[in-house]
């Protein structure tokens, strides 16, 4: 702690602040092609949504607003835990920065029990699609690309949700051990940027998925 | 070497395969990539040795007709994905960006490490799909020829390309960080080699396009193993809507291959002209502008797939701007050929075959945007000339150029520079052998992925084989020479060609550290002010 | 080393916020305004994504770059969007 941090500059570097700059836009640059990739998947909703508006405000009522609420109102406190890590690490409050640390992947855990709920619910209810994809009502064809888009925009969330909590658990480790101060904390803001984002994507999601039907 | 007590550089400092497996010296991981992609270009070049016998007569006698799908497809995959895309970005931009802005190493050197390993992954995947039985789809891997048609390895392939995707990606943000923050105090931004921004302008170009193809070729995975209709119109699906998806990377993939090539031909001209590049910033602008412009134009690979007319109007016309960048850098390298001191080493052979044939493709690639035309000629060898005369001509030429060019500086060794002469032309006639006879053929309304073809064709198709063979011995060339100058080939100076890059102030090979001190920071083509005279007797 | 890091009162306000935007957007989605719904939903969505990002992530204080670099990911997002629907939207 009495080095300032000068043992984590790595060779190639001349000083921590340059490291630092190279480490954030980095990060950046990564959560860029991050929202390309969940971009691509998007644009399936996009262009189905608009094809198919009404069998896909249809079929969005077999999603359970209750829940995609509360898992909304979950994330975005988890967020809230993970900037309070952040602050914590770079005002040096180590054991603050602990309980948030913690606090984080416990949220993080329920938002996926909650998911995870739900998909057992759409298991039994028919609703993966496959060949064992039933649907009351009409345009089921239509209705199973819903479910088909909910399914791999919610999956890829959510694996990058099981990441991030991975994450989350290695800073707890090295926190605990008082690795990071306020002179270097920077594991600590990447993984945040990154369970932000992760947290941003859900923003879009859960009203482009839960809540387009709802006044119909 | 007249030095007794030779430094340690970055070949010697350390041996056996475990320093290699583990290093995180760029200069390091460029050769461990130049070993995959050699090896990659050979298969892929098998693949068309195969498909251009097959063609050397008109009934499909050498290769069945499901045959003959797996082997264009596999050329296809293997030459793009883990030949073209790679080639001078994972070598040479690993080897050089460092040393031309003056860094130690790239800003995440374990990441580049990581990138070459997931580049390697994702090449046996590739491999393992091939020997356990190949693909049919098509490079493109369009639906439903990927989805519902296709018993064929399209998952294997398809996690091939995914992973590869990754490789790209992280190559493209370690470049974009490091150009950003490690440039050397005093070096801006427009007192860059063009070299360094044609690869900033590349990465910007992996960044946004290549978690597209990621996501793309995982749908159509998904598609297949959990019989999900996301492409495929009897469920719903659209199936030009993953055409949409995989063009809008795989068009400025074309970027990805090209952008770098003019990259290198900008340091070529430059050097063996010994003149200033003319319009260094319309040269250096031009390079982003492709890359923006580039993203905008990926409709016209679907004139007639289905797309509306009033979208194919905007990509054409889009298309028709993009050759404008382009056609100031053939341009401005005219213009510092022009009363320059012309000197013609090999590399300069490759790099003036390479103004040649890229203008070429380019000037094709024009007719090809214009909506009329691409009707007649869509799918037919035409669109295969224009873009192996892009592909080959444009990006293998920079880059057998650029190799020789750096070869000194990588290896501490020089080749002999008349047998690479002869390379160069033997490429260049080959190549002009193998592919003008493919626009004849288009124009005259052969179709492309064919293993039959009428009898009126034949002699073109012929001529085309026959140069394909001059091409391959080509090709095969540089691999024994540059092999030969591994152990035989005369020491290089720091500098053999008296080029004026951060690059040349070091050591042959360099050290782990690039350099023993400080690079004097100057314009980077400051050949008229300080003129230096190419050194004799530098080269063999 | 403190680049401006959001203390515990702004995120607290912050996460209000954004507590409150979801409560709007449930509520909104329950009445049918026709084509506005889809643009009050987008607008709440971006503006909660916006609050996220400058402050929990701190690029109200980051440098120039930083702004590019993820406007440019949203740009591109829906420059794929836009043209993909140009084609979509006026197919015969």
């Amino acid at each position: 702690m009495a080095d300032g941090g000068a043992r984590h500059l790595a060779h190639h570097f001349e000083d921590l602040e340059q490291q630092h700059q190279a480490a954030s836009l980095g990060m950046w640059v990564f959560l860029v092609t991050e929202v390309m990739f969940f971009g691509g998947a998007l644009l399936t909703y996009v262009v189905y949504r608009a094809r198919y508006a009404d069998a896909f405000a249809h079929a969005s009522h077999h999603l359970d607003v209750t829940l995609g609420t509360f898992n909304t109102v979950v994330l975005i406190t988890s967020s809230l835990t993970m900037a309070l890590s952040v602050w914590s690490a770079a005002a040096d409050r180590r054991r603050t920065l602990v309980g948030m640390l913690s606090a984080t992947m416990l949220l993080g855990s329920v938002f996926l029990v909650v998911k995870g709920y739900e998909y057992a619910h759409k298991f039994h209810e028919h609703l993966v699609p496959g060949p064992f994809f039933r649907y009351p009502g009409p345009d089921a064809p239509e209705a199973e690309l819903f479910f088909s888009v909910y399914f791999i925009l919610t999956g890829i969330h959510a694996l990058h949700m099981v990441i991030g909590i991975g994450c989350l658990a290695y800073l707890l480790l090295r926190a605990r051990r008082g690795a990071f101060t306020a002179a270097w904390s920077t594991p600590v803001e990447m993984v945040g940027l990154y369970w932000h984002f992760v947290d941003i994507v859900w923003i879009f999601l859960f009203p482009l998925l839960y809540l387009i039907g709802r006044h119909a | 070497m007249s030095v007794p007590t030779r430094k340690a550089d970055y070949l010697n400092v350390d041996y056996g395969v475990r320093s290699w497996l583990f290093t995180t010296d760029h200069k390091r991981i460029a050769l461990l990539y130049l070993i995959v992609i050699t090896i990659m270009f050979a298969i892929g070049g098998l693949f068309a040795l195969a498909i251009r016998l097959e063609l050397l007569t008109p009934a499909g006698e050498l290769l069945q007709a499901d045959t003959y799908n797996k082997f264009f497809t596999m050329h296809g995959v293997i030459m793009v994905f883990f030949f073209l895309i790679p080639s001078i970005p994972a070598v040479l931009g690993n080897f050089l960006v460092p040393m031309m802005i003056g860094a130690r190493d790239l800003a995440f050197p374990r990441l580049n490490l990581l990138s070459w390993y997931v580049l390697v992954v994702g090449a046996l995947f590739a491999l393992w799909a091939m020997v356990t039985g190949g693909v049919d789809t098509g490079w493109t891997f369009y639906t439903p020829y990927s989805s519902t048609a296709s018993h064929t390895n399209v998952i294997p392939m398809a996690l091939g390309v995914f992973i590869t995707g990754f490789s790209s990606i992280l190559t493209g943000l370690n470049f974009i960080v490091t150009i950003h923050t490690m440039r050397a105090p005093g070096l801006t931004w427009f007192r860059l080699p063009l070299f360094i921004w044609a690869h900033y302008a590349t990465s910007v170009i992996m960044i946004l396009g290549t978690p597209v193809i990621a996501i793309t070729v995982a749908l159509v995975g998904i598609e297949r193993a959990f019989r999900v209709g996301i492409f495929d119109p009897a469920l719903g699906g659209d199936p030009i809507l993953f055409q949409h998806l995989f063009w809008f990377y795989s068009h400025p993939a074309v970027y990805i291959m090209i952008l770098p090539s003019m990259g290198v031909i900008s340091e070529l001209v430059t050097c063996f002209s010994r003149k200033r590049i003319f319009g260094y910033t319309f040269v250096a602008a031009s390079s982003l502008l492709i890359a923006v412009f580039g993203f905008l134009v990926w409709g016209h690979h679907m004139f007639v797939a289905g797309q509306s007319a009033y979208a194919s109007f905007i990509f054409s016309f889009l298309s028709m701007v993009v050759a404008i960048p382009s056609a100031v850098k053939v341009f401005n390298w005219t213009a510092t050929l022009y009363r320059g001191s012309i000197a013609w080493d090999a590399p300069m052979l490759f790099a003036l075959g390479f103004i040649g044939l890229f203008t070429i493709g380019g000037l094709t690639g024009i007719f090809l945007a214009t909506l009329g035309i691409d009707v007649h000629v869509h799918d037919t060898y035409f669109v295969v000339a224009h873009f192996h005369y892009i592909m080959v001509g444009g990006a293998i030429m920079a880059y057998m150029g650029g190799l020789h060019f750096w070869w000194p500086k990588m290896t501490g060794r020089l080749y002999p520079e008349w047998i690479a002469r002869i390379a160069g032309i033997v490429i260049f006639l080959g190549f002009n052998l193998t592919f003008f006879p493919q626009f004849v053929l288009g124009y005259l309304g052969m179709p492309r992925r064919y293993h039959v073809y009428p009898d009126e064709f034949q002699v073109l198709n012929v001529l085309s084989t026959a140069g394909a063979s001059i091409l391959g011995v080509g090709y095969l060339l540089p691999l024994v020479y540059l092999t030969w100058s591994l152990r035989y080939g005369p020491a290089a100076g720091p500098n053999p060609w008296g080029a004026t890059g951060l690059e040349w102030q070091t050591p042959s090979p360099p050290p782990p550290e690039n350099f023993t001190q400080a690079p004097e920071v100057r314009d980077a083509y400051d050949y008229d002010t300080g003129l230096a005279p190419l050194p004799e007797g530098a080269r063999g | 080393m403190t680049h401006g890091v959001a203390s515990p009162r702004v995120c607290l306000t912050i996460w209000a916020l954004l507590l409150l935007f979801t409560a709007i957007t449930v509520v909104v989605a329950g009445i049918d305004l026709g084509v506005m719904n889809v643009v009050v939903m987008l607008a709440i969505a971006v503006t909660k994504a916006l609050l996220v990002i400058l402050y929990f992530m701190d690029v109200r204080d980051a440098p120039q770059l930083t702004r590019i670099v993820v406007a440019s990911g949203f740009a591109w997002f829906v420059l794929l969007v836009a043209f993909t629907m140009a084609d979509v939207l006026t197919r015969g």
